[in-house]
């Protein structure tokens, strides 16, 4: 019988990634509009050196950590993982397994998928058990499709477990809660460890001087700002924000590819998020649509960007952010 | 040494128009490109058969007009080109096509798979890995740049979210490629001139035969179980201001968080 929500625990110089607490929360809200299944939250904890995380893990709602901790796991590897994660699958059977939106998550789990045979959605926005069937265990995950224009409802009705790779920024954490108890579990390494790659070196990247994912204001630029885009980053610093981009001006190169928001940039959710000369493709409002107040500045008053606005401005966005700058010198 | 590179027939676009009646796509009139990130991975394996000397083949899954995208391959100085194609595949996931591809690629000779990282009108970047994972070989994804290709090795750098990587990666592998790794060459008119004379070969299920049971929508895990478009869930009011009172409502609703 398969049971429980199994969640990939991501480890990156030994913190645990936000992404996989947010899914640890997201299973355990799952699991609470089904109680009748007694389901559990399980996290997955794969590497070296990483037991002492497990106690946290469990601080943020799962009830039991399956970790395997080896010295050959110290270099990412996805042969090893993904074999690593096909015993515990083998093992315990769980019913569903969520990874992390991650360039990790989405190496990893298309390879456990194949390994096992089992249907993987990438991306998704939602999660539920089957609205109409309050006793199906059948997962509809959607996904944005065709660069978002349309939205899809995954489901794979007849292997298991079911799987997802959700971006981080969708769902909320818990709050940590030293008071919580659960299991931890040992998982005994034994596999052949693969070593057909190996590391060369590892290179520190160049701290970002943005991070938009934890921005709490973004000014973001679309295609009507394409000459101004000094204009956005002059308002991001007056009004302490980062700059953002819609994918107009990646294609176009005139901002780099980690300001992206969008479905195939970053999920983002500032408490301000100030689009300009947006025009709010669903490719790109995928990825803002949860920012707390959006406020959309555009020429064209049926630019769909307006439909996710809250304060929804017809005007041109570079003589508006030029006015603006003003109120700060 | 052998590269097989999997390219995927898109259309150039990624915001494709929705028909809001019927909730389906418009397909007429969209030109179609090989994908972007596809492109990277042929223009690596050409760089590399310029330097080290190989026989590049790009393969490809998709109806009969995929045929266009494999003469557009050999325009840009391939070698070979296969067409995996049978009616028998329609309505493939990505688990499914990675079966038939893995199939198509066993009847190939190979020391190095480049596989593009994502398709534009997926966005999946399952393809690759799963593929990998069929044919037991090492994988690296979202490569940025290859350091170096000598006596069975490769070396490439990857990037996660904190630190790049430099890797060295034992062939037989499979890499995926992102569209930044590198600029596209254009079409030679000599090879575009020849490329109509060229084979295209054809692999069908009759080739591959595989299970229809592993193949097509019946082979395939995941289903989809309905489409449909996003509802609005916001109205605001639209204001036409000038530039001092558009102005002065950002800072009203600024003023708090500053």
């Amino acid at each position: 019988m398969t049971k429980d929500i199994f969640v990939y625990v991501e480890v990156q110089d030994n913190k645990i990634m936000d992404v996989s607490l947010e899914l640890i929360n997201k299973a355990k809200e799952l699991i609470d509009s089904r109680k009748d299944f007694g389901f559990q939250v399980v996290g997955v904890l794969i590497g070296n050196k990483i037991s002492n995380l497990a106690a946290e893990v469990i601080y943020y709602g799962a009830d039991k950590v399956i970790v395997c901790d080896h010295a050959d796991l110290s270099l990412y590897n996805t042969m090893n993982y993904a074999e690593i994660i096909k015993g515990i699958i083998k093992k315990y059977n769980p019913e569903i397994f969520l990874y992390g939106g991650t360039i990790l998550g989405r190496d990893l789990a298309p390879r456990v998928s194949a390994k096992v045979n089992t249907g993987l959605t990438a991306d998704a926005t939602s999660i539920e058990f089957d609205p109409n069937d309050e006793f199906s265990k059948e997962l509809w995950i959607t996904r944005p499709a065709f660069g978002g224009n349309l939205f899809a409802t995954i489901v794979c009705p007849n292997h298991k477990p079911q799987m997802a790779t959700v971006r981080g920024n969708v769902f909320e954490k818990a709050i940590r809660c030293e008071n919580k108890r659960g299991e931890i579990l040992e998982y005994k390494y034994d596999i052949i460890t693969n070593n057909a790659i190996t590391l060369v070196r590892k290179i520190d990247k160049i701290q970002k001087k943005s991070d938009i994912t934890k921005a709490k204001i973004i000014v973001s630029g679309g295609r009507g700002m394409s000459s101004n885009i000094d204009l956005l980053e002059e308002t991001a610093i007056n009004l302490k924000g980062e700059v953002g981009a819609s994918r107009a001006l990646i294609d176009e190169g005139l901002c780099p590819k980690t300001i992206q928001v969008g479905q195939t940039g970053k999920t983002v959710k500032p408490i301000i998020y100030l689009a300009c000369g947006i025009s709010g493709a669903v490719q790109h409002t995928a990825g803002m649509e949860n920012s707390e107040m959006i406020i959309a500045i555009n020429t064209d008053e049926n630019a769909p960007i307006f439909d996710v606005a809250d304060i929804s401005i017809v005007g041109d966005a570079s003589k508006i952010l030029h006015e603006l700058n003003t109120r700060f010198k | 040494m052998n590269i097989i590179v999997l390219a995927k027939q898109v259309p150039n676009t990624t915001e494709m128009k929705v028909n809001k009646e019927t909730g389906t796509l418009i397909r007429d009139g969209i030109e179609t490109i090989i994908n972007p990130d596809d492109l990277a991975g042929i223009e690596a394996a050409l760089r590399i058969k310029e330097k080290n000397g190989a026989k590049v083949t790009v393969v490809t899954m998709g109806p009969n007009n995929a045929e266009s995208m494999l003469r557009e391959a050999y325009g840009l100085g391939v070698d070979e080109t296969v067409l995996v194609t049978d009616k028998a595949f329609a309505g493939s996931d990505t688990l499914a096509t990675s079966k038939i591809l893995a199939e198509a690629i066993k009847n190939l000779e190979y020391d190095l798979i480049i596989a593009g990282r994502q398709a534009i009108d997926g966005d999946t970047a399952q393809v690759g890995p799963q593929i990998a994972e069929l044919l037991s070989l090492p994988q690296v994804s979202y490569v940025e740049e290859i350091t170096d290709i000598e006596e069975g090795f490769i070396t490439v750098i990857k990037s996660t979210e904190t630190h790049s990587f430099e890797l060295n990666v034992r062939m037989p592998a499979l890499i995926t490629t992102l569209s930044e790794l590198n600029t596209a060459r254009y079409m030679n008119v000599k090879d575009v001139w020849e490329s109509y004379d060229k084979e295209v070969k054809k692999f069908n299920n009759n080739d591959l035969k595989l299970n229809k049971e592993e193949i097509g929508l019946k082979g395939s895990p995941t289903r989809v179980k309905k489409t449909f478009i996003k509802a609005i869930t916001k109205k605001s009011e639209k204001q036409i201001l000038n530039a001092a009172k558009a102005a002065d409502v950002i800072v009203e609703a600024l003023n708090p968080h500053l």
